[in-house]
Order: structure tokens, then C-alpha cells, then sequence
């Protein structure tokens, strides 16, 4: 009995009328957890009820604690019938069951029916007593903190990555059940609610399990989804990456809750499993034989050498972009064997975050993705969700074997989703192949003989540029040049990853938002037709939508895309897709060249003039986008890029040589510094359309700027005021018979109106920027398209905007929730190795990549590899931690001149004038944001894991204003739903905050729709960086200065 | 291609200031957009008619959820479904409840029945204020007297209390209610040329001093209804006409206090018989509920046309009141107890009728 759990219900407001003759209501509430039932007194003709009641009290076992929510039912007194229901409120009370969380959840909530939507308000306090358990063979994993945060949350410091972590849950849909014919839709939906909301509880248990098994305490970048998969169930699904996470010490002793002692800089002991792939114990089963599977496990990697080759392009597209369709890659025993790295046993060496610690992040290989069709069949048994784990841990395996191809062994930013039209389900995994740093990730005392292969000095901002793999084998054809920052290493011509920038990338200019839009029709079939049609139209989507982001790429004269996310829609007689990624320029790469277009008729004179028209405009085009973004690299003198560069190619092909050729190596190495164009060529009218609705995408006006990472690169001064917003838009498409064309230039026109509206809508906000755009695209029906978009629009200080890109690193760096206490470590190992470092030794970066890039069993260039290497890495720290250092320093200076910018919430003038009584509102602001910060304000606590499930219907769709206006009072109520939970929990803000799932449904000839939403996001406290500087300025600055200012400089 | 749903929700809610007085005065989503279009908007931001539509529907819509809320004000402060930052907040209650002069002058004073509310088609094409901003206004002074109607205390802090209005606006409305509840005509062709803040001013005063409130502060209604005892004890003033010594007397301390003080003094001293017997009439018909109605009516007719015709200058019209209720003070049979008569039943209301 390790838990008791205490609830007492206080008083309630603005009840709806329950009582027509008396137009009152005689409310009272049912309090309800696990089976137990408790019930208040009957509060007699209310509208503001005090129930006032006695704390109802609930032993549970903490099992129960962490899937069971507790659910509170506003009833309305009926002598006569049946008490009628008033709404609910299901309050998830997990954050209470981590120490350092909220203590107390205690608030107004919303009392929410999902056919009436909010009705009125109940004030609820609930408390949980957890007892020590000391059972080891617990079902529990009370105290592992959960994060959505796709980066080290800012108030912790990460000890140990260990890694990904996975688990789903299957159920049958209780809409689906043959009881749903008899009963009401409000006891279905509600069914629905309750069932989700234990399956996420069991599932976030099973997790902590899972992290408890690893030595890890906490869960980073948490992503949970459900699928609905109709008749054949319900699953819900879950992925992270677990940590062990240490609170960093407050600096203030302002709050008193996460003042918990300092730490001492000292590594703390590692103590994890020595077999560190006991945790994934759902896919490591044996591949069973289930239901149809569809080119199982193919990869639709964007590109392939095979189309390149076939569209005769220059053989250098983006790199990167993926995983080149070779299964299985050749290079699998490669760094291997030369790494004891931890990753390497693990089953699956992926890590849902986006932002890494400083030099977590040692390279960075290119955008991985698998998809797979498959067929739904029934989930005959919910306890053996066997098939659906099969299928995962498929596509995970390919994308394993992606990493490896391109020479890295491991992926970051990754992430799943799934797409499904009746009884076809798509899929689809992707993630950025890397190298990471072993440091974070297991035993610290492997760390000294582990490779940093390739890296230099690491000049700031490059390293993560370099290639990974051998570039005499590489794993599909790419242009290779020499990094223009450090001049030593290779890197490719375009990058293109899942994850936010790194925060030590040089970038020059600003970047933007880059959307790839396309539809493609498809047959109705059924079943396997429909599958197999699928199969075969998603490689070519792929394709194209690849080349749609190239060539958007170019157009805005960039080089790199951070935030990748291809989405593939699938729907009766469509397929959609969508990728939005945001383009920056790396200084580290190439400048890009143009876009050169090539007429098929030469001889035809008004069409060589077509063409050359054309290419007037896109040369117009690209230079204005230049001029847009800022994009001014300085420019590099040809003697340094024409210099000589000792090439390794003597030693080339070793291991397995796979299939390129070498005369395609000697092309590359042979054109690489010269800025060739990319060449579109126009045959045909598709072709023709393409370059049209390549120039028809229209900038953002002048003061907007957009992008959907984390932060916009270029733009660092922020301003406090944010505005999260969700918009969301379901065209019907007018005919039948549809060409490919005329829907592709639907969708494009729906998501540039969409875009339009927004910059119309928040044009009040100038300057500002539109943070983590994330569209979603879905198919209700036939002829619909729904377009979701989510996103926050922050405001910046045009004054400062034009800061060097340097500041830029820097403040970038503080924002990645630098723990500055780690830095500190850095040196003390140094010392402690009594290494002395050349920060220049000769000549090794030809050593190193030598040997590095093979397994040849050369003896004595082995020892000096590792010297080198090892010798390497510490002049690298040093540069790193030099530049931190000076990165405090500034840090702090900032700090102080940051001025706060009056809060549009506090403005009372107009009260003031007025003066009424009673104007203070009870109802505290509680901000929303779906990035990891806030600009202005520190994150001072994390309260917990915010995921809540609402379906709303309605019979009355037309009394309620239409589809518009009942999805728009449902998105209102979702907001204040989740607003109402944080500041029950004592929070003021949400971060990382998603709109996972928008599910909408509408029936107009009957006037009824229905929805389903699922958020989820972070309850955090924040203080403002003007409250928290008076607060913290009498403190002794050397103590407090280098661990306050990683969060303070986020302006 | 046509757009089935478009939807924007913010987490604070966004209010547009143009639009919502656009919504305020009764535009339909069209004829808002073609005002956006003709005010520049588009050129100004670059943005299409399209998008021009979807904000305007946008905003109706918010509006429309929020108009519930905006019927009890204290509520939009308490719920939870709109994060609105307090100063908005107060802006969409005052700019809700804001009414338009055009407007309060054809219902001032009338009873705010069905049967008005049916002259509202009359009144909208009468003024060219759209029906539905009509209703709207209409409702509002309704809503405000009957939640105010029956309670006790002041009614401009009830008022502010309930509505959450600012100052000025309360005290305004507190006026409508009063001249709705005493059913004070205002719309006669003679009184055509007073505004709604001349007849608000005289209501304040006579909220002041001619109610139950001004007597005692802890009854039902108090700022309403007027004091029937005091309109009882007005009928003693005949007296003052009535008894010739009185009259005489009365009206040689006033033309010995005036004495080349008046720019009309001979008009007045020939005049005062008329005048004081115009004033002391429409005090003591008081009594009667159709006399109370048709007070204003009475006062312009009995002293302000006199007044006017002789060209009075204003202060002389505001010497002369003084001192006409002054003087009384010193007449045998006064007493302090008609402290209304003091500032009430002369000065105020003449003198703002004919400051105009």
C-alpha cells in the first residue's frame, strides 16, 4: 500500500442551469480513482456551489498511481431521475509523484463534457502521500521524470545519455465495440477518454521501467502518439531517450523548491548496466510472422544514385539527404572496431533529442528515413502487441543500417509517426545519422581511448559538418569540398538533418522556413492492391520531394536544412506530402550555386527565350533572397581553395569496395571548390510547372521571419512577448477527375494562404518570428484536406538584430542550457592526465583519417593515431572552453543590460483609470510555447508531463456555428484545459508544448462532428530575468555567475 | 477549391481593435471586409482580400463566444477559456457597454419594454446606427436595470461592482437607469436640443438629493425612485406664490441682492412673479407620477423659454437661481429641513437646460 492519495473538493463556479424551473442547479460530485468511489454532499440551488469537503482519502498502490487518473464528475441532483451529469475532469496526478515536482496540485478546473464542451469550473486540491518502497521487483517506476523537451531541460545538467527507449500499448477501441451501438455518444467518448488516459499512464510506467533498468532517472524528449486504427484497435506508442539527469544548483535562494545542494563538479559515479541493451525488450524479440507487410522494411530514402543518375544531374546532389538506399552498408565493422563505444551494443542507437550539450555532437552524417506499408489486421490479443512491435523494430533496424552506410553510428532528432486511411497504415521513422561524442553516453572510463576521429581543433561551428564516412566510399555520390572554416576536413555541399542547429554553428545570415508540398493521386483499391499502390508511389514521392527542397534550398542561396520533417499523408485516393525543414548557410560549406536551367530544343528560338527569361527571374530571385537573409559570406581568395590538399587517395579501397566507380570518386575530388550550378532541365511541362512554383512561393513581409526549429539562426535579441496559436484550415477539393497538377497547386495555395494569413494576423508583432512552425496534413475524406499548424510567434528587438554572427555562437551556446559547472570539469581531467597539448600536432589529420577510415592492421600507425587523436581532443576542449569562458563573461554583461520589456499583460493603465471593484482577476497567465524556453525568463522548475487527451462532439453543428466555429471553441477549451492543470500544479508556463493529434470528423447532413485532440508539453515555473537579476544580484557573483548565466541570455 | 473550416486560436486571445467595432456596430462579415478593403488595410500589409475575409470571420467569431461572457462582465475576469490580459479585457467590456449618443437620446426615459425594443427598427433608420448595434445597446441598458434594479447601495457602485465599467461609463449608465425607472420624457421636440450628457448631469444631482438615498442609504431601490415624502413636502412651496406677502418679499430680497449684479436685472425684476410661479408649480405637481414624466418638459417651458426669450445671459440665469433658492432661507416658515430645495429643485436643472 505504498500510496495514499488525498483529494478534497472545495467549491465550484458558474455551473450551467440544470434546473429550468428554478433556473439552478443542485450540484454534487463524485470523486473516483481506481474503483474506489467517494461522493460530496449535495450542494441544493447553486450556481458557485462551496462543497467545502472533507479530504477523501485513497490507499493505493503506486502502480495504480502512475495509470490510473483520477476522475472527478460534477453531477446535478435529481430527486425524481437519473442525476445528470454535468462534465468531468480528469486530473493526471504523476507530476505528484516525483520529489522535485509540484507538491500540491490545487486550482480551478474546467469541468469538460464532450457534448457541451466547458461548463463551468471546479476547485479541486489533491495531495499524495508516497510511502518508501523498497521492493526491487516493482511494477512501479514512480520518480522517473518525463520531459517532451527535446533538449537537456534547462534547470539539469545531463550525467549520462543512455539512450532510446520504446514501449506501445494496445487496446481495442471502445468505439468500436459492439456496445458502442446501445449506448450514448457521451459514454463512448468518455470510455475513449478514460481508456487513453490509462493506456498513457501504463505506458509511461512500463517506460520508467524500462530507464530504471538502464540506471537512467529521468526520460528526455518524450513523444507520445496514438494510433487510431479503427476496427483493428487502438495503439498508443511511446519513444525517448533516457538520462540521467543531476538539478543543476539554483544560484538564487529565491526559491527555496529547487535549491537543493550544490554539486560538486566532480563526474558523478557511473553506475550503469554493463549490458546496456536489457532495456529493449520489445523488439529484440525475434521477428514474427504477421499480417502483410509491403516491401517490408524498404527505404525510401529520398535519393538514390540510381534516380540521380537517370535524370543525368551532375552527380553531386545533397548529401546527406539520406540514407542512398543501401542496405546494410558496407562499413558496418569500420569505427567499430576501433570504438568500445557503448552505442555499439545497444540495439537501436537512438536519441530523440534535437539540442545536444556542447560537444555531444561530433559529426553529422545526413537525414535517415525508412517507411513501410502495412495492412491492419485486428489485434486479436492486446496483452502481445507483438505485431506492432515487429513492425517498429523493422523499421528501426533499417534505419540502424542507414547510420552505418553513412558512417556513423548512431541518430539523433529522431522520431516516428504513422499514417492511416481505413486499413492501410504508413510507417515511417527518419532521424539524423551522427557521431556522437561518448562522454555523455556511457562509462566514463572507456572515454580515453575513444575516437574523435576526424576532429581537429574544432574551430567553432564546423566540426558537426565534417563528414563521417569514408570519402573514397561513400555511400551515394556527393560533392565534396574542404570545409571553409577550418580548411581541413571534407565536407559536403548540402547538409540536410532532423535536428535544431548545433549551437557553435557559424552561420551566416538568417534563415527560413522551406516547405516541399506534394500530392499524388492513387486509385481506390482495397486491401493489398491498395497497399502494393502505395509501395510503389512513395519512392517517387520521396524523390520529388527531395528535389522540391533542393531546389527551394538553392533558390534561397543556402546550404544547409535543420528541422527536417517529411510527412507522408495517405488517404483515399491521395497520397500528400509535406516537408518543412528551415534553410541556413553554413559558413562551413560551400557556397551554393545557382540553378541553371536547360532547354531540351535549343534550336527553337522563342523557346530559348523562354528559357533564358526564366533564368533571368531565378537569378533575380536568388539574389534578393540573398538580400533577404543577410547571406553576405565573406568571400574566399581563390589560392586557398586552389591549394594543394594532400590526398589520401593512395590508400584508397581497402575494405569492400562497393559499387561506385572510381572515375566518379576522381570527378568529384576534381570539380570540388568551384561553385557549379544545379541544373534544372525542362522537358516536359511538369518540369515547366515545377520552376513556376518554385518562383510563386512568396517571402514572408518585411519585419517576419519563420522557421521551424527551435530558434531562428540569425536572430538572437529576443523580446518577451510570445503568442502560440494554432490554425487550422480543411479545404474540399471542387472535381472529381483531378490531375496530379491541379491538386498539387490546391495544396501549395492552401499552405501559402495559410502562411499569408498568419503573418496578416500577428503583423501587431513586428519584428517577430514565427518559431517551430509545424504543419501537420491529414485526409479526412475524399475530397478534403486538413492542414494543422502550430507554431509561436516571438518578438525580437530590430535594433540589435544586426549582431555579429559570433555574439550569435555565443548566445547560442548559452541558450543550449550550457551547465557551466561542466565546463569546469574539463580542465581538472586535463590536468589530471598531465597531457600536455599540441594544438597543432603535424600532420595528423592525415594519420588520423587514414586510419580512422580503415581497419588496416598498420601497427605503428595505429599508437599515433591514438595519440593524435586523444592529443586532438584536448585542444579541442581547450579551444571550447576558452571560448565559453569568454562566453560567460559577455554572458554576464548582457545579462545586465537586458532590459525587460513591460509585460503586455501588465498593463493596467486603463484600470487604474477606471478603478472598479473586484478587477484583479483570479485567473493567472500561464504562456504556452512549443519551444524549450522562454525568451526573457529562466525556467526555474519542471512540474511535469502535461499529456491530455479531449474528444468533443456535437448533434448541434449548426447552432454552434458551423465546423469553424465548433473546432474553434474546442481548440479554445483545449488551451485552457491544459492552462488550468499547469497553474493547478503552481506553473505558469508550458514548454515544448504539441498539438500530437488533431482528429476532425464531420457529418453536416446529419449536423453532427466530432473531434479528437491530443496535446502534450512541459509544466514548468519561470521567472523573468529583470525579477531574477534583483533577486540574484547580492549574491556573491564568482559562485553564482557561471551557473546563472546559461539560461539568462536567452533574449 | 473551397474552404470548408479555417480556424486560428491563440493562446492569448487576439483582439482586434478595428474589428471589433466593426462586430460592435453591426456589421456583417461582408460589409466589415469591404470597410477593411476601403480603410487600405491591404495596401498597407500586402495582403489579399482572402486572407482579409478568413481574419474578419476570424474575429466575429471570437467576438460571438466572447459575447456571452461580455453579458456578465465579472465572468469574462473569472473564466478560463480565453487568456485575455487584463487591460484588454477592460477594453472590450467598456467599448461592449459604449453606446451611441444618436441612440441614448430615443430611448432616454422610456420604458425598456418588448414594446421599445420593437421601435428599434424605427430608431435604427431614424439615427443610421445598424439594428443589430440597436439591439445590442438596448440590451445592454436593459441587462444593467434589471441587475441593478432591486439592490441596495449606490447605483454607480453597483453599477462598477457588476458591470466592471469605468467611472464616467457607470455613472452614465446610472443616469439611463434612473430616467428608465422615472420614466422621464426626454424625447419631446422642445427638449430635441439637450444631449444625453445634459440630462446624465441632472440625474447625478438628482440622485444626489432627490431620492430615497440622499435620506437613507440602506433601502432597496434607493438610487431610483425618488423620495416621495420630499415631493410630498415640495407642495409647500405654493406658499411662496400663493401668499402675496410671501411673494413680494421673496422677490424683493432677491432684486436687492442682484442689484447691478444682473445684465437682465429689469427683465428679471419684471419677470420674477412668472418665473417663480413657473418653478414652484412644476415642484409642487410633483406628486403626480405624469407631472414627474414630464418634469423636463415643464421646467423648459416655465423657465427656460422665458429666460431664453429675454436672452438671459448664463451666469445671470445662475446668480439669479442662487439667490432665489438663497433668499428663501430668510422667508418666516423655512426651515433648514428643505435642504433639497437648497441645491435641488431650482438651480441644477434650469441652469444645464439652459447652459445648452
Amino acid at each position: 500500500m505504498p500510496g495514499k492519495l488525498k483529494v478534497k473538493i472545495v467549491a465550484g463556479r458558474h455551473l450551467p442551469v440544470m434546473d429550468r424551473a428554478s433556473d439552478l442547479t443542485d450540484a454534487f460530485v463524485e470523486v473516483k480513482f481506481g474503483n474506489t468511489t467517494f461522493k460530496t454532499d449535495v450542494y441544493l440551488k447553486s450556481l458557485n456551489p462551496q462543497w467545502n469537503s472533507e479530504w477523501f482519502k485513497f490507499e493505493v498502490d503506486d502502480e495504480d498511481l502512475q495509470d490510473e487518473p483520477l476522475q472527478i464528475t460534477v453531477l446535478d441532483h435529481d430527486t425524481y431521475s437519473a442525476n445528470d451529469a454535468i462534465g468531468k475532469v480528469y486530473i493526471d496526478i504523476d507530476p505528484l509523484l516525483y520529489s522535485e515536482a509540484a507538491t500540491v496540485i490545487s486550482g480551478w478546473f474546467p469541468i469538460y463534457d464532450t457534448i457541451h464542451g466547458i461548463r463551468g469550473e471546479i476547485n479541486v486540491v489533491v495531495k499524495v502521500d508516497l510511502f518508501n518502497d523498497l521492493n526491487r521487483f516493482r511494477q512501479s517506476s514512480c520518480g522517473v521524470k518525463f520531459f517532451c523537451t527535446t533538449s537537456i531541460p534547462k534547470c539539469y545538467r545531463a550525467v549520462i545519455i543512455h539512450g532510446f527507449v520504446e514501449e506501445l500499448v494496445v487496446n481495442e477501441d471502445p468505439e468500436y465495440q459492439w456496445i458502442d451501438r446501445i449506448r450514448t455518444p457521451r459514454a463512448s467518448n468518455e470510455a475513449r477518454q478514460r481508456l487513453i488516459s490509462l493506456m498513457s499512464g501504463e505506458l509511461q510506467r512500463k517506460i520508467g521501467l524500462k530507464v530504471l533498468e538502464m540506471r537512467g532517472n529521468a526520460v528526455v524528449g518524450y513523444l507520445q502518439c496514438f494510433d487510431l486504427e479503427g476496427e483493428s484497435g487502438l495503439v498508443v506508442r511511446a519513444i525517448g531517450t533516457a538520462c540521467t539527469l543531476d538539478k543543476l544548483s539554483s544560484p538564487a535562494a529565491f526559491l527555496p523548491a529547487c535549491n537543493s545542494p550544490s554539486k560538486e563538479m566532480k563526474e558523478i559515479p557511473f553506475n550503469e548496466d554493463p549490458n546496456p541493451n536489457t532495456h529493449s525488450s520489445g523488439p529484440s524479440t525475434p521477428l514474427k510472422n504477421q499480417t502483410y507487410s509491403f516491401s517490408p522494411s524498404k527505404s525510401y530514402s529520398r535519393q538514390s544514385s540510381s534516380s540521380d543518375t537517370d535524370l543525368s544531374l551532375t552527380p553531386k546532389t545533397g548529401m546527406g539527404s539520406g540514407s542512398a538506399g543501401k542496405e546494410g552498408g558496407p562499413f558496418k565493422a569500420l569505427l567499430r572496431q576501433q570504438t568500445q563505444s557503448a552505442l555499439e551494443q545497444r540495439e537501436f542507437p537512438f536519441f530523440t533529442l534535437t539540442a545536444f550539450p556542447p560537444g555531444f555532437l561530433v559529426h553529422v552524417g545526413g537525414v535517415v528515413s525508412a517507411r513501410s506499408v502495412k495492412l491492419l489486421d485486428r489485434i486479436h490479443n492486446p496483452d502481445e502487441p507483438e505485431t506492432r512491435d515487429a513492425w517498429w523494430a523493422e523499421i528501426r533496424q533499417e534505419i540502424k543500417s542507414h547510420a552505418k552506410a553513412l558512417g556513423c553510428h548512431a541518430v539523433v532528432g529522431y522520431s516516428e509517426s504513422t499514417s492511416i486511411c481505413e486499413e492501410v497504415c504508413i510507417l515511417s521513422a527518419s532521424g539524423t545519422a551522427a557521431v556522437l561524442n561518448p562522454r555523455f553516453l556511457q562509462d566514463g572510463t572507456v572515454e580515453g581511448c575513444l575516437e574523435q576521429r576526424l576532429e581537429e581543433n574544432l574551430p567553432a561551428g564546423c566540426g558537426f559538418c565534417h563528414i563521417p564516412y569514408d570519402e573514397l566510399n561513400m555511400p551515394f555520390p556527393a560533392h565534396l569540398t574542404y570545409c571553409n572554416n577550418c580548411r581541413k576536413q571534407k565536407v559536403p555541399d548540402v547538409l540536410f538533418t532532423t535536428i535544431d542547429l548545433p549551437v557553435d554553428a557559424t552561420v551566416i545570415g538568417k534563415g527560413c522556413l522551406i516547405q516541399a508540398r506534394l500530392c499524388r493521386l492513387k486509385k481506390k483499391a482495397q486491401a493489398e492492391a491498395n497497399a502494393t499502390a502505395i509501395s510503389n508511389l512513395l519512392p517517387f514521392m520521396e524523390y520529388e520531394v527531395h528535389t522540391q527542397l533542393m531546389n527551394k534550398l538553392k533558390l534561397k542561396a543556402m546550404n544547409a536544412l535543420f528541422g527536417l520533417r517529411i510527412q507522408i499523408t495517405v488517404g483515399e485516393n491521395m497520397l500528400m506530402g509535406l516537408a518543412s525543414a528551415t534553410g541556413v548557410y553554413l559558413a562551413a560549406l560551400p557556397t551554393p550555386g545557382g540553378i541553371q536551367i536547360a532547354g531540351k530544343t535549343p534550336n527553337d528560338g522563342s523557346y530559348e527565350q523562354h528559357i533564358s527569361h526564366m533564368q533571368k527571374k531565378i537569378n533575380d530571385t536568388i539574389a534578393k533572397n540573398k538580400e533577404l537573409y543577410e547571406i553576405n559570406p565573406p568571400e574566399i581568395s581563390e589560392e586557398i581553395i586552389g591549394s594543394p590538399i594532400p590526398e589520401p587517395r593512395q590508400r584508397s579501397r581497402l575494405l569492400r569496395s562497393q559499387s561506385e566507380s572510381s572515375d566518379e570518386v576522381t570527378e568529384l575530388d576534381l570539380s570540388h571548390g568551384k561553385k557549379d550550378a544545379f541544373v534544372l532541365e525542362i522537358d516536359d511541362t511538369d518540369a515547366m510547372e515545377d520552376v513556376h512554383s518554385l518562383l510563386t512561393d512568396v517571402p514572408p513581409p518585411s519585419g517576419f521571419y519563420s522557421c521551424n526549429t527551435e530558434i531562428m539562426p540569425g536572430i538572437n535579441n529576443w523580446t518577451s512577448e510570445i503568442q502560440m496559436f494554432t490554425s487550422v484550415r480543411v479545404i474540399r477539393l471542387s472535381s472529381l477527375n483531378l490531375t496530379n497538377q491541379a491538386l498539387n497547386k490546391n495544396f501549395n495555395d492552401l499552405c501559402e494562404n495559410l502562411l499569408k494569413s498568419l503573418y496578416f494576423k500577428l503583423r501587431s508583432m513586428i519584428p517577430c518570428c514565427l518559431c517551430h512552425v509545424n504543419f501537420t496534413v491529414s485526409l479526412p475524406e475524399d475530397e478534403l484536406i486538413q492542414v494543422t499548424v502550430t507554431a509561436v510567434a516571438i518578438t525580437f528587438d530590430k535594433n540589435q538584430a544586426l549582431q555579429t554572427t559570433k555574439t550569435h555562437a555565443e548566445k547560442l551556446l548559452q541558450r543550449a542550457s550550457t551547465d557551466n559547472e561542466e565546463l569546469l570539469q574539463f580542465p581538472l581531467e586535463l590536468c589530471s592526465d598531465s597531457l600536455p597539448s599540441h594544438p597543432f600536432p603535424p600532420a595528423k589529420e592525415h594519420l588520423e583519417s587514414a586510419s580512422s577510415n580503415s581497419g588496416i592492421p598498420a601497427a605503428q600507425r595505429a599508437t599515433s593515431v591514438d595519440y593524435s587523436s586523444f592529443a586532438d581532443r584536448c585542444s579541442s576542449w581547450i579551444e571550447l572552453i576558452k571560448l565559453k569562458a569568454q562566453t560567460i563573461r559577455r554572458g554576464s554583461i548582457k545579462t545586465t543590460v537586458t532590459v525587460e520589456k513591460a509585460s503586455p499583460m501588465g498593463e493596467g493603465n486603463f484600470r487604474n483609470r477606471s478603478a472598479p471593484p473586484c478587477a484583479n482577476s483570479t485567473v493567472g497567465v500561464v504562456k504556452m510555447t512549443p519551444l524549450s524556453f522562454i525568451p526573457g525568463a529562466k525556467i526555474t522548475k519542471y512540474l511535469g508531463i502535461i499529456n491530455m487527451f479531449f474528444i468533443r462532439e456535437t448533434t448541434s453543428l449548426r447552432e454552434e456555428g458551423g465546423v469553424s466555429g465548433f473546432l474553434h471553441a474546442f481548440i479554445a477549451e483545449v488551451f485552457a484545459m491544459v492552462r488550468a492543470h499547469v497553474a493547478a500544479l503552481g506553473g505558469n508556463a508550458v514548454v515544448s508544448y504539441i498539438m500530437k493529434q488533431c482528429v476532425f470528423m464531420e457529418n453536416p447532413n446529419k449536423n453532427q462532428a466530432q473531434c479528437l485532440i491530443n496535446v502534450s508539453g512541459d509544466a514548468v515555473v519561470f521567472v523573468r530575468e529583470s525579477e531574477l537579476e534583483v533577486v540574484s544580484t547580492p549574491q556573491p557573483a564568482a559562485s553564482c555567475q557561471p551557473s546563472c548565466t546559461g539560461g539568462e541570455v536567452t533574449t | 477549391m473551397t474552404s470548408e473550416l479555417d480556424i486560428f486560436v491563440g493562446n492569448t486571445t487576439l483582439i482586434d481593435e478595428d474589428v471589433y467595432r466593426l462586430w460592435l456596430d453591426g456589421y456583417s462579415v461582408s460589409d466589415a471586409v469591404a470597410l477593411r478593403v476601403r480603410s487600405g488595410i491591404l495596401e498597407q500589409t500586402g495582403a489579399t482580400a482572402a486572407v482579409l475575409q478568413s481574419d474578419t470571420m476570424d474575429h466575429y467569431r471570437t467576438f460571438h463566444m466572447l459575447e456571452r461572457l461580455l453579458h456578465a462582465p465579472p465572468k469574462l475576469l473569472h473564466q478560463l477559456i480565453f487568456q485575455i490580459p487584463p487591460s484588454r479585457q477592460a477594453l472590450l467590456i467598456e467599448r461592449y457597454y459604449a453606446f451611441d449618443e444618436a441612440f441614448v437620446r430615443e430611448v432616454l426615459g422610456k420604458k425598456l419594454s418588448k414594446g421599445t425594443k420593437k421601435d428599434l427598427d424605427d430608431i435604427s433608420t431614424k439615427t443610421g446606427i445598424t439594428l443589430k448595434s440597436c439591439r445590442r445597446q438596448f440590451d445592454n441598458f436593459k441587462r444593467v436595470f434589471k441587475v441593478v434594479e432591486e439592490m441596495r447601495g449606490s447605483l454607480v457602485d453597483n453599477i462598477q461592482q457588476h458591470f466592471l465599467l469605468s467611472d464616467r461609463l457607470a455613472r452614465d449608465y446610472a443616469a439611463i437607469v434612473f430616467f428608465a425607472n422615472n420614466r422621464f420624457e426626454t424625447g419631446k421636440k422642445k427638449l430635441q436640443y439637450l444631449s444625453f450628457g445634459d440630462f446624465a448631469f441632472c440625474a447625478e444631482l438628482m440622485i444626489q438629493n432627490w431620492t430615497l438615498g440622499a435620506v437613507d442609504s440602506q433601502v432597496d431601490d434607493m438610487d431610483m425612485d425618488l423620495d416621495k415624502e420630499f415631493l410630498q413636502d415640495l407642495k409647500e412651496l405654493k406658499v411662496l406664490v400663493a401668499d402675496k406677502d410671501l411673494l413680494d418679499l421673496h422677490k424683493s430680497l432677491v432684486c436687492t441682492a442682484l442689484r447691478g449684479k444682473l445684465g437682465v436685472f429689469s427683465e428679471m425684476e419684471a419677470n420674477f412673479k412668472n418665473l417663480s410661479r413657473g418653478l414652484v408649480n412644476v415642484a409642487a405637481k410633483l406628486t403626480h407620477n405624469k407631472d414627474v414624466r414630464d418634469l423636463f418638459v415643464d421646467l423648459v417651458e416655465k423657465f427656460v423659454e422665458p429666460c431664453r426669450s429675454d436672452h438671459w445671459p448664463l451666469n445671470d440665469v445662475r446668480l439669479f437661481l442662487n439667490q432665489y433658492s438663497a433668499s428663501v432661507h430668510s422667508l418666516d416658515g423655512f426651515r433648514p429641513r428643505y435642504r433639497h430645495l437648497d441645491q435641488g429643485s431650482g438651480s441644477p436643472g434650469p441652469l444645464r437646460l439652459e447652459f445648452r
